[in-house]
């Protein structure tokens, strides 16, 4: 296993279902009355929070304390300009407390790349600008396993990545990941929101990508709605939200259009009515809340297996 | 002060010898004059003192990163005997004040004549003229103005800008990028497949190229002259072809351009790793851009190779990439560069080097001292080159006072080995 997980290049197509696997085991063990395992004990965990955070925090928070880390949460909103403190001396500061592992989220993309570098104890991406947010890839994967019918069942499985796909870190680490779990993936967006050079990317990597959400829907075996942040209007990456819904929005009608209980997924928050309508999002299809669960689950099993070390496993 | 440069191979002619008395050239030929000292420069190419059309030396202001006299004695080791300064210190070279207080300090330092550049721009805002002809009558004798760092992007000062300066025989040094083809001020490397990847938001190359396309209608609509800074992309290149035959043609206008040592030979997939020492504006771009770049300077579509030295603190480069400063390096390897990418390649001979890195940038910036031919009356401003010295760059042996170097653990062929500012040795390599 990878000494840091910094992006979903970092883990192999095995070394994700070992964690899958791992997760699996500890998502029973939500399910008992007593949730704490030794695994970590005496170890501390720092969720240092660059960018305001609600659920991957609590997710991590949770995930490490579950395994019986201490766990200490930092805010380091507003020391990410250049006019402050340096990244490097912020993370050397926090750190030299005697930390055992770093989880770190930023707005810039690489940031967790550039600290990785600066330190010799684990770090975990939280989420890196537009870049990435591998523990979010896995646990989508982990949800669409489980739901598709268990290790291997992603194999050849038509996905399609719906919406903002410029400014998603939760899209460049999906796209990797559910690659190398065999799927299939599709990326629609209109041109504006789709990344620099995305065709050639695209090619490179073989996914395909399309304009048109009413051509890949019907074809899909499971759909990924992606947030769209309202002030990307005055970026003029489209003209009203209206305008967005009709093109790109999961509605009530273009449900009809998904095979019958293809999974739905979005990683949250979501904004109901605009990339996803109340009746997609409320579906008996959605596993928005089993995203929430896995994504505890996950983070137990990388915590665990980038902190406590194979020899214990 | 008298010296003999003995067996030396001018622009990399047939070994002869060159004798320098009082700051001048005095004879070449076979000699055997009494000096005060003989240098054996077998196999090494003497060319005209390196003039460099674009440095930052950071004074005043950040003097923690740079100063006149530690990037002066920078440019020496490079080969340099004449900078140019560019105005976004702290405060703005925008006054004749200013400018003459860096002449000042250039002066002091002795070791390569700096000359500043004006800002085009009160502040470097883009809104009001700075006092253009002030500082062109200053000691300092400014012809060259510069915004640089950032874009005179409103057409209605560029135009006035260009018409201006024609009063005096200036010249504007554009910032070729239009920021409003930048995604909200924050662009940060080559808009591309790889900025795709990486999430970083990027500059497109038309982001340069409608910029560089405006100012020349400009320059022939004015009868001015542009010089187009830092030229990085291969549109700019055709532009500019297109652009130097019409000016040809009319001959009541000029545009030229320079190219960095680093658009040279450094490619954006350089970002990958993240590291801020490659961050850099206009930024590094596909090896496209980069081959179209070498064409263009062997065939005189660009006219100069010029750094872009942009000292920074460590400080300064140890944030998140988006918010690390821009800019790295360039005095000390841009002769080195361009020899192993421009000479080595066969694309220019020494003549050409010459040629590209101090004659067309001396008249381009108007010195009269600098650039000159190797003959007998001129003035001594001259770098002595090992063509075949093979280098690793450590970033530590430095003399800027920043290790910002993009170059460090790179091997180079061709390094300078001495430097003379009119006679006087100053470096020795």
């Amino acid at each position: 296993m990878t000494r840091h997980l910094l992006s979903i290049d970092d883990v192999s197509a095995e070394e994700i279902q070992r964690l899958f696997a791992t997760a699996a085991e500890m998502h029973d063990v939500q399910k008992r009355e007593v949730k704490k395992l030794p695994a970590l004990r005496g170890r501390t965990v720092i969720n240092l929070f660059f960018e305001d955070s609600t659920r991957t925090r609590s997710s991590f928070e949770i995930a490490g304390k579950w395994l019986s880390a201490d766990v200490i949460n930092l805010s380091a909103k507003g020391s990410s300009t250049s006019k402050g403190e340096s990244l490097r001396d912020t993370v050397l500061t926090v750190t030299a407390m005697g930390v055992d592992g770093l989880v770190m989220r930023h707005s810039a993309s690489g940031a967790a790349h550039q600290v990785a570098g600066w330190l010799d104890i684990p770090v975990i991406n939280a989420g890196d600008g537009m870049h990435e947010h591998p523990t979010q890839a896995l646990l989508d994967g982990y949800t669409l396993q489980r739901q598709l019918g268990g290790p291997g069942s992603l194999e050849g499985k038509r996905i399609a990545i719906v919406g903002d796909l410029t400014h998603s870190r939760v899209f460049r680490s999906n796209v990797k990941s559910l690659i190398k779990l065999g799927a299939s993936v599709t990326a629609v967006a209109p041109p504006t929101l789709m990344p620099s050079g995305i065709t050639e990317w695209a090619k490179a990597d073989g996914f395909a990508t399309s304009y048109s959400l009413d051509d890949v829907l019907p074809e899909v075996d499971a759909v990924m709605m992606l947030r769209v942040q309202r002030e990307r209007m005055s970026g003029g990456y489209f003209p009203t939200s209206r305008e967005y819904t009709v093109g790109y929005g999961l509605t009530r009608q273009r449900l009809g259009m998904l095979r019958e209980g293809a999974p739905i997924l979005h990683p949250g928050p979501m904004n109901r009515g605009l990339e996803i309508s109340p009746e997609a999002a409320d579906a008996a299809s959605s596993r928005i809340l089993d995203q929430v669960s896995a994504g505890v689950a996950i983070r137990m099993s990388v915590l665990y297996h980038l902190l406590a070390g194979e020899e214990s496993a | 002060m008298s010296l003999l440069i003995k067996g030396v191979s001018v622009l990399g002619a047939e070994p002869t010898d060159v004798h320098v008395e009082g700051g001048v050239i005095r004879e070449i030929g076979t000699l055997s004059a009494n000096v005060d000292e003989v240098v054996d420069a077998s196999g090494l190419v003497l060319l005209p003192g390196l003039v460099d059309l674009h440095t930052h030396l950071r004074q005043p202001g950040r003097e923690d990163a740079e100063t006149v006299a530690s990037g002066a004695a920078a440019a020496a080791a490079g080969g340099y005997t004449a900078v140019l300064a560019m105005a976004n210190t702290s405060p703005v070279t925008d006054t004749a004040e200013a400018a003459v207080s860096v002449w000042d300090l250039g002066r002091e330092a002795g070791l390569a004549d700096v000359f500043p550049v004006g800002a085009v721009t009160k502040g470097l805002a883009g809104e009001e003229l700075a006092e253009l002809s002030l500082m062109n009558r200053s000691r300092a004798g400014v012809k060259v103005f510069s915004d640089d760092g950032r874009c005179v992007s409103d057409p209605r000062v560029m135009r006035r800008a260009l018409e201006y300066v024609k009063a005096f025989g200036g010249v504007i040094s554009q910032h070729s990028q239009d920021p409003s083809l930048a995604p909200y001020g924050s662009a940060c490397c080559h808009e591309g497949e790889l900025s795709g990847r990486l999430g970083l938001p990027g500059w497109p190359g038309v982001a340069e190229e409608v910029i560089v396309a405006r100012d020349v209608m400009l320059a022939r609509h004015t009868g001015s002259r542009v010089h187009v800074a830092h030229a990085s992309t291969a549109g700019t290149v055709e532009v500019l072809r297109w652009a130097k035959a019409q000016a040809e043609k009319d001959g009541s206008w000029a545009v030229t351009a320079e190219v960095t040592p680093h658009h040279l030979l450094l490619t954006t997939d350089l970002l990958a790793g993240y590291d801020p020492t490659f961050k850099v504006n206009p930024p590094l771009r596909p090896a496209e851009d980069v081959e179209a770049l070498r064409a263009a300077l062997a065939d005189g579509t660009i006219d100069a190779v010029a750094t872009d030295h942009a000292p920074h603190a460590r400080q300064d480069k140890e944030h998140a990439f988006v918010d690390a400063a821009f800019g790295m390096l360039g005095l000390e390897e841009a002769l080195s560069v361009v020899s192993t990418v421009m000479v080595s390649s066969g694309l220019l001979d020494w003549a050409g080097v010459a040629r590209v890195m101090s004659t067309t940038p001396a008249r381009i910036a108007g010195l009269e001292e600098h650039g000159r031919p190797i003959a007998v009356g001129e003035p001594a401003n001259l770098a002595l080159i090992d063509p075949a010295a093979t280098y690793v760059v450590d970033r530590d042996r430095s003399l800027s006072l920043s290790r910002n170097n993009p170059w460090h653990d790179r091997k180079l062929t061709g390094r300078v080995v001495a430097t003379f500012l009119r006679g006087k040795q100053t470096y020795a390599g």
